[in-house]
């Protein structure tokens, strides 16, 4: 299956929450050690919500993508739903099927959001 | 009679390249053609045993070949003796066995020289080293136009200076090194030369003498032969001297419970059961090069890597990395697209079964110095042909194009 499906383009080429947040109360910095790529979120919480997310950093289309649609997922949700996102929830948000190195891609957001909320 | 480096009949030896690959993945690992895996088969099949043991006949037969081995790959790279061919699993392998061996003669605050571009496997062993023994890591730049100066060498060596650690030839860029003139140089100030020959060794003849290499690391596995087999030359008098670092069987002459004394060399640096199938295909992986001819390899590569580095070179929106001289390099291309993720490209790639790398290869520092995270790269070998750069020109229409 084609990978580059146009939903995927689309949040590639327009990525949703990027930037970063006014100031955050979690900056989380996760980096992919067979790219060196790195992906920085910023999180600004409120009634235990993620109230804001966004994002900064280089990437390819997948991880760029999935870090786009999880930003939008995850705003507004409670942190306790949040920090158990799983690698399912982004195959879903992706809705592709992904080989083992293209995976780490796509869970390189996934990781910079449970890590960073972990510990609230 | 069959041209020997007609691409038609040398694709026909490796039968993964049946699959249509346009396989350009080859400084990561090259394919392995039959014979070698008919050599690997053929020892499992028949005279499977240990080597040096046994008194019955199987064993004996796979002493001879592991040991033909030896002498081929003495041969290979103009050794004087068999006795400086150590059988390691692989260059990274025979780096660190070099930076184990050699730390044994650093003091405190000795200096180690290694250059801005190695790969990995030629730089972390060497800062486990200097850690160890209190040691300093100094490195060898490029100059503006990305290649050694040998005398940049000169004005960085002092008499801390104990030894050299560079690259024949770059894993991202396929630059080849002056490694005589800066070996030359080191041995001015009786600095001891190690070389990564992992990118060389499949390339072109190499010969450790003109090299001016006290230790040379290769693997089996980027020349036709199979993973998991490596060499690490190291000169008589060094190996002599040096105390092993792994203790074992094989590697012994005389035991007690207190202490032991060491076998004759190369034994001595070679514990345990060794990979007896992998050394046995790495000898029939030189034979088949040599039948070719490293000469006409080296040739082969060449033209096809014109083509490579005019395609590069010409596309638009591609930009390559790495010295502009390209007289100074061979088989390899690490380049970047604009609007497009190494990764992406890769994968875009694979979907025309164009196989490539994307990443940072194995050498942060130097993506760092130049400030991209990742890079695609292509590498050639003997085998390619001019379809398989064309289906990469044409992948990277296609990325472009869908991506940008």
């Amino acid at each position: 299956m084609d990978i580059y499906q146009e939903e995927i383009l689309d949040h590639y080429r327009h990525p949703r929450n990027s930037g970063s947040v006014e100031n955050p109360d979690i900056i989380q910095t996760e980096r992919n050690s067979s790219c060196g790529d790195e992906l920085i979120f910023s999180f600004k919480l409120a009634d235990g919500k993620v109230a804001e997310v966004m994002f900064t950093g280089e990437g390819c289309a997948i991880s760029q993508a999935a870090a786009s649609m999880l930003t939008e997922d995850i705003t507004g949700q409670a942190i306790t739903k949040a920090k158990q996102l799983t690698p399912d929830d982004v195959i879903d948000l992706l809705g592709i099927e992904l080989g083992p190195t293209r995976l780490k891609c796509a869970l390189l957001p996934v990781q910079a959001i449970t890590k960073a909320l972990a510990d609230k | 009679m069959n041209n020997p480096l007609s691409p038609i009949s040398l694709q026909q030896d490796f039968p993964f390249l049946k699959s249509g690959v346009h396989f350009l993945d080859n400084a990561s690992t090259s394919q392995r053609p039959q014979v070698v895996i008919d050599a690997i088969t053929d020892y499992y099949t028949n005279y499977n045993a240990n080597v040096h043991r046994g008194i019955y006949s199987w064993s004996e037969q796979a002493s001879e070949a592991y040991e033909a081995t030896r002498e081929a790959v003495r041969e290979f790279i103009g050794a004087s003796s068999v006795e400086e061919i150590i059988f390691t699993s692989g260059t990274t392998h025979s780096l660190n066995l070099a930076a184990r061996l050699l730390g044994q003669d650093l003091e405190k605050d000795d200096e180690i020289i290694v250059s801005t571009i190695e790969h990995h496997s030629n730089l972390v062993p060497w800062q486990l080293v200097a850690k160890d023994r209190q040691a300093k890591l100094v490195f060898l730049d490029t100059n503006e136009d990305e290649k050694i100066d040998p005398q940049t060498l000169r004005s960085l060596i002092t008499k801390k200076t104990k030894i050299l650690s560079i690259t024949h030839t770059s894993n991202v860029t396929g630059y080849t090194l002056p490694v005589r003139e800066v070996s030359d140089i080191a041995h001015e100030f009786n600095i001891i030369v190690v070389v990564d020959a992992a990118q060389g060794a499949p390339h072109q003849p190499i010969n450790v003498q003109d090299l001016g290499a006290d230790m040379l690391a290769f693997s089996g596995h980027k020349l036709c032969g199979p993973t998991g087999v490596g060499v690490l030359y190291g000169q008589r008098d060094l190996l002599n001297r040096l105390e092993p670092v792994y203790g074992g069987g094989s590697m012994i002459d005389k035991v007690t419970l207190e202490r032991s004394t060491w076998a004759a060399l190369p034994a001595k640096h070679e514990p345990g059961t060794p990979n007896i199938a992998g050394v046995i295909g790495l000898g029939t992986a030189i034979k088949y090069l040599q039948n070719i001819g490293l000469d006409a390899i080296h040739a082969r590569v060449d033209e096809l890597y014109n083509e490579l580095w005019q395609g590069i070179q010409s596309a638009e929106g591609v930009t390559s990395f790495g010295p502009k001289d390209r007289a100074a390099r061979t088989s390899i291309v690490s380049f970047t697209v604009a609007g497009v993720h190494a990764h992406d490209v890769a994968s875009i790639l694979d979907e025309s079964q164009v196989a490539v790398r994307a990443g940072h290869h194995c050498a942060q520092p130097l993506l760092q110095k130049w400030g991209v995270p990742s890079t695609t790269r292509a590498s050639l070998y003997f085998y390619n042909t001019s379809e398989d750069i064309t289906a990469l020109l044409n992948g990277i229409k296609k990325a472009q194009q869908l991506l940008t």
